[in-house]
């Protein structure tokens, strides 16, 4: 763990903040899940609860013309990239004001103006993508860079080692400034680590194609952090691909529909919820001396405004016309590529 | 006869099958300890043990793949993808070997092996869980491709792909799963793959579906009935090896014909349909083979009213119905 002491004032008050919207990340979750359970959220819906220190961490650093990339668990990314809640509810909810247009929902969200890519519902469909993408930041003469967030599950896949192979690669000609972050929260949907994976030492697995990793605790915010800004400044630095495994848990299952969990047990998860990111770090900024009870309070009860200015927008919302159905099939010839 | 649901008739097929012949293996995402995302395979680790109930790790391609591998070496895997989207990156695996190997190996190796996978959409699917797949793979000699309706057909069908010498794609659509309730015959039974059903008799016109949509069709005709309209329905039920004879039998005597699948009407399955009838059945009839698929946009949208617009249902089936009896 970071060392309280070690700490500058900056990342300090850079971590109140963050407090703050992985709160909002929290009540935004917990209100979607009522909302699914209300049927004012149809299909499906996968929450970050538990997790929120690794997503917190990465994009408080990352710069604003900065790129990433997730998979279907990705309403807390958004939300802490800065994107309004209420798009982000209309989305789940399927309404016109959704940042997809209600097209999507929850699996599928996108800011293209905060430099989301999009949250991808094929587990693993995006690793290709997020080092493409990677690619042409190099090649288009900037130092931006890209982070590519996926799953322990997604690391099984062909659409995992076929890309990062890749990267490895374009690495070497200082041409993929990406970071690749594994969030291992320890299961594939019913399935462990340790039975869908030989070698359970995720990091390791970059070593085959030559990229540098290291392991990290994520379920402490400022270990994310100091791990996360070290590597970034390193791969915009040198155009090089790094790798992030993150050891973190899902509270909530799979999905809103997983309700049994036959694949774990509730001792496990009790276990887990005792070192709730929000908690250890609400600690540790209380132990340093930058968070009162009242500013939790605050920030508790603001982030509940939030949501609920959230709920009630998506909900007053109008749905999609009819003719959105055949909106954005194919561009218009000579505006792209642009 | 009990009435079963057809998620259940699945899961027996897989029950009995397994205690009958001890080189039916089942593999795919969470088969094992979870029992499958809509329930399939429960029951069957407890049973028949981790060797026999593989819990694959997410590897769509190889879990395709390694199950062609034991077909040649005599397995008789099931490979179960959680969906038919994620079907796609074993597109290769079955295209290019599955079907292949009997051919290529003139008849010393085959691929007993069958693809079983969810389809279609439901309420609030989307993008990513909700395609129609049948057209890619109905298009590749060497796969037999399936789409049971009823939880009898379910249940005899899936026993006739595991006893099948070939590699047979098993399609259930998943609206169907806890909908649809049937009869199934007591004991060991056999659907064969093939022959297709005349499932309402009719005379006006014939409608020709399979999977969700033929209970569209079925509900379309009711609504219809009461107008004087008598529409036939025939479900399809064998996509590849398709049973033209049942159909051209059927627009024989109705002379009309219109055609109903979920997935994009452009090249979809119903072309073929269509084209048969045009080219082997001109002279009986009285009006032009009318389609009705989905329209075509890259992907089910998720927003309720987008959906709505974007399905086949009884009611746009009785309006096209109206249509062809009036042509
Ligand atoms: C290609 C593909 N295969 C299977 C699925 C079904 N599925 C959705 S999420 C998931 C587990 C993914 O686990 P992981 O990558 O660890 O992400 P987590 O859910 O833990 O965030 C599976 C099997 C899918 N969406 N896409
Ligand atoms: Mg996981």
């Amino acid at each position: 763990m970071q060392r309280i002491e070690d700490l500058t004032r900056e990342e300090l008050a850079a971590a109140v903040e963050s407090y703050a919207k992985m709160v909002l990340a929290r009540r935004f979750e917990e209100a979607a899940e009522r909302a699914f359970r209300h049927g004012k959220i149809g299909g499906y819906l996968h929450v970050y609860s538990g997790q929120e220190a690794v997503a917190a961490g990465f994009l408080s650093v990352l710069r604003r013309d900065d790129i990433f990339f997730t998979a279907y668990r990705d309403h807390a990314h958004a939300l802490l990239r800065g994107t309004p809640p209420g798009a982000v509810m209309a989305e789940l909810y399927g309404k016109a004001t959704g940042v997809a247009k209600g097209k999507g929902g929850s699996m599928h969200l996108f800011d293209a103006s905060r430099g989301f890519y999009g949250g991808y519902g094929i587990v693993g469909g995006h690793i290709p993508l997020a080092t493409g993408a990677a690619y042409t930041l190099r090649y288009l003469d900037t130092d931006r860079i890209c982070l590519c967030f996926l799953g322990d599950g997604a690391m099984n896949s062909g659409s995992f080692h076929e890309p990062v192979n890749m990267a490895g690669l374009w690495g070497q000609d200082a041409m993929c400034p990406i970071v690749y972050i594994v969030e291992n929260n320890q299961y594939a949907m019913g399935t462990s680590v340790s039975r869908s994976s030989a070698a359970t030492n995720l990091a390791s697995r970059f070593a085959a194609y030559a990229i540098e990793h290291e392991r990290a605790d994520g379920m402490d915010y400022f270990t994310v952090r100091r791990v996360a800004s070290r590597v970034i400044s390193q791969v915009r630095e040198t155009g090089r691909p790094y790798a992030l495994e993150v050891l973190t848990y899902r509270f909530a299952g799979h999905g809103a529909a997983d309700l049994f969990q036959p694949y774990r047990n509730k001792e496990e998860v009790t276990q887990a919820r005792t070192r709730d990111p929000i908690t250890v770090l609400e600690d540790r900024l209380r132990a340093a001396g930058v968070l009162t009870d009242a500013d939790v309070e605050r920030i508790h009860s603001d982030a509940e405004q939030t949501v609920e200015g959230a709920v009630r927008f998506a909900d007053e919302s109008p749905e999609p016309a009819a003719d959105e159905l055949f909106k954005d099939v194919h561009g218009a010839w000579g505006t792209w590529p642009r | 006869m009990p009435e079963i649901r057809y998620i259940d008739a699945i899961n027996q097929a897989h029950h009995d099958e397994m205690a009958r012949d001890e080189r039916v293996v089942v593999l795919g995402e969470d088969v094992g300890r979870k029992g499958g995302v809509f329930g399939a395979t429960v029951g069957l680790i407890d049973k028949f043990g981790e060797d026999r109930v593989i819990d694959s790790p997410l590897a769509e391609s190889s879990i395709a793949g390694v199950a062609i591998g034991m077909a040649a070496n005599g397995l008789i895997p099931i490979a179960e993808f959680q969906f038919a989207d994620f079907i796609h990156p074993a597109f290769n695996q079955i295209v290019s070997e599955a079907a292949r190997m009997r051919y290529r190996s003139n008849n010393a190796f085959g691929c007993p092996v069958v693809f079983r996978a969810p389809f279609g959409g439901s309420h609030g699917t989307a993008l990513y869980h909700s395609q129609s797949i049948e057209s890619f793979y109905a298009h590749v000699p060497g796969i037999k491709v399936i789409v049971p309706s009823t939880p009898a057909d379910a249940k005899g069908m899936l026993k006739a792909a595991i006893r099948d010498p070939d590699p047979v794609l098993f399609l259930e659509h998943k609206r169907m799963y806890r909908l649809v309730k049937g009869e199934v015959p007591d004991g060991d039974y056999v659907v064969p793959i093939g022959p297709a059903a005349v499932r309402r008799e009719g005379r006006d016109l014939s409608v020709i579906a399979y999977g969700w949509m033929l209970y569209e069709s079925l509900r379309a005709a009711e609504m219809v009935a009461s107008e004087g309209i008598n529409a036939e329905v025939v479900d399809v039920r064998t996509l590849a090896p398709l049973d033209k004879d049942t159909i051209l039998k059927s627009v024989a005597k109705t002379n009309r014909a219109l055609i109903v699948y979920e997935d994009n009407r452009f090249v979809g399955y119903g072309a073929e349909i269509a084209a048969i009838i045009a080219e082997e059945a001109f002279g009986d009839l009285d009006a032009p083979v009318m389609r009705l698929g989905a329209p075509q946009v890259p992907g089910i949208p998720f927003s309720k009213p987008l959906e709505e617009w974007f399905f086949i249902t009884k009611e746009k089936i009785a309006d096209a119905i109206r249509k062809l009896a009036a042509y």
